[in-house]
């Protein structure tokens, strides 16, 4: 099981407060972990508008992501890509029952404080979007908002949950309808784990810091995660996931849930397509099941996809060294 | 098979924290049996108490009205078997559901507490909190209460005992051998709730 415990002694994020005869605390990492917790087996969808977002609350999303564009549409559109118009995540806030989250960009302090004022119920400091800080992510700390945050691999995963990430995902790559890369970074993840759980077992200590100036993190979360054998936080799947096959496949790959980014709402038959994502993500360990869910959709009517060798942006490398 | 059998809904959210509490709680009573993960009708069906996790109960509402579980939870419900709902498990518990904000809902309940609920009754995430409470009805004096976009009762029937407040916002209640939380003890390293759960199940059984 994973720990929901891991405050920093002084996250600016945590508030104390009388409400009525009782004290209460907000912001804990309990409270923002244990978020994430409740998002587990599901898929989180990315919308644009009202309507997007109604369909993908009535398929069985357990979320829905905010964007102003699609990833394919940032894509082609270049430019610089920011968080969404307030007044559309209001909208889509008032008209669903689901957790909605958004996006900022990479170490944009003062966009995710926007988005924690619009009362957004989790910040994805995304890749999608062009980095304001090619240095620095944000000290997630300081926010009482979890966040969710890409990673490619071990040691991005823990610097990541080192600034307070609430809950990682794989950065895969965006907007291209091509699982490959998501599927490598979900591997990495794995394999790095797998190793340093087996030099925790063996008590080495002397490889474990080695390992922890190689991720550069602290000594301590590489040990808590090497005796866990698996990330102190809800890890989901994200970038490129276009079929229920896609998703069945990247939970069996480990992971605790689905985004699906572009694969929906890009694809000619997005309502169809969402529940069945949905369907093959709850029941991904029976292949009858996923395969109903694979026969609701039409691979005619799925987004056409890229191939991820020769991008010219590739998302998943931004922020990835810091 | 000896001892009693518990299986927790596993469609959709906090599955593994349940099946641990429970299990934990288990051993500390010294009951016997067997704690299991439940997705389908048939599972179920061979239970003598069910957990109903948090998560999201459209989701879960949703997914088990198209495997027929909810038919079949609702058939064992309605034979005694005792169920605890925390959060997500309370709201698809109960009668009636509304949204704070989108107001009335069409989503797939088991129909069972007496009860209307207000979903997200404390607000959005920023708003989650912790604090103590006490279950007194039950015995359990002093206990950690984790709200995460946390539901809470507002009408309730004759039937349906209060085990617990938050100020004036009714957030434990009890109909019968059915147990709704608003907070997820789950996510807490106190067994207290769990173990009141189990050892209803083992007077049933």
């Amino acid at each position: 099981m994973i720990p929901l415990s891991g405050d920093i002694g002084n996250a600016k994020g945590i508030v104390r407060e009388n409400t009525g005869s009782f004290e209460t605390h907000r912001g804990t990492s309990t409270l923002k972990r244990g978020f994430a917790h409740m998002l587990k087996n599901g898929v989180v969808m990315d919308v644009t508008t009202v309507e997007q977002a109604q369909i993908a609350e009535d398929a069985g999303a357990v979320a829905v992501m905010v964007l102003d564009k699609l990833p394919a549409d940032v894509r082609k559109a270049g430019g610089v890509a920011r968080t969404a118009s307030i007044r559309i995540i209001e909208e889509i806030m008032d008209s669903i029952t689901i957790p909605v989250m958004a996006k900022c960009r990479i170490g944009h302090v003062y966009e995710a404080r926007v988005l924690a004022e619009t009362d957004v119920d989790m910040i994805d400091e995304s890749e999608v979007l062009t980095p304001a800080d090619e240095f620095h992510h944000i000290w997630k700390w300081d926010f009482t908002t979890p966040f969710v945050n890409g990673a490619r691999n071990l040691g991005e995963a823990l610097r990541r949950i080192e600034e307070g990430a609430a809950m990682i995902r794989t950065k895969g790559e965006p907007g291209t309808g091509n699982v490959a890369e998501a599927v490598i970074h979900i591997k990495n993840v794995n394999s790095e784990l797998r190793r340093i759980k087996s030099v925790y077992d063996s008590g080495d200590e002397q490889d474990l810091v080695s390992i922890a100036r190689e991720l550069k993190v602290s000594y301590s979360l590489v040990e808590d995660t090497a005796s866990l054998g698996r990330l102190p936080v809800v890890n989901f799947a994200a970038g490129g996931i276009s079929t229920p096959a896609d998703a069945a496949y990247l939970m069996t790959l480990g992971c605790d849930g689905i985004f699906v980014g572009s694969g929906i709402f890009k694809s000619d038959d997005a309502k169809e397509r969402a529940q069945a994502v949905v369907l093959a993500t709850t029941f991904w360990e029976d292949p009858d099941k996923v395969k109903e869910a694979q026969k609701m959709v039409d691979e005619r009517q799925s987004m056409l996809g890229l191939d991820t060798k020769n991008l010219e942006l590739r998302m998943q490398e931004r922020g990835s060294t810091a | 098979m000896t001892g009693v059998n518990i299986g927790i809904l596993s469609i959709q959210g906090d599955v593994a924290e349940n099946v641990s509490a429970t299990r934990m709680a288990m051993d500390e009573l010294g009951i016997e049996g067997v704690v299991s993960e439940v997705k389908n009708p048939e599972q179920i069906s061979d239970l003598d108490g069910l957990v109903i996790p948090g998560g999201e109960s459209t989701v879960i509402g949703t997914l088990s009205l198209v495997s027929g579980s909810l038919k079949k939870i609702k058939e064992k419900i309605a034979s005694g078997m005792p169920v605890l709902g925390t959060c997500a498990g309370m709201i698809l518990l109960s009668k009636k559901a509304k949204d704070r904000v989108v107001g009335e809902m069409e989503q797939p309940l088991l129909d069972h507490l007496d009860v209307k609920i207000e979903r997200n009754a404390f607000g959005r995430q920023k708003d989650s909190f912790e604090a103590d409470l006490s279950l007194e009805k039950i015995g359990i004096s002093k206990f950690r209460g984790v709200f995460i976009r946390a539901p809470s009762v507002i009408d309730i029937g004759k039937d349906v005992e209060v085990l617990s407040r938050f100020n004036e916002k009714i957030v434990a209640i009890k109909q019968g051998n059915v147990i709704g939380t608003s907070f997820h003890p789950e996510l807490t390293a106190d067994l207290a709730v769990h173990k009141y759960f189990v050892t209803l199940v083992q007077k049933k059984n």
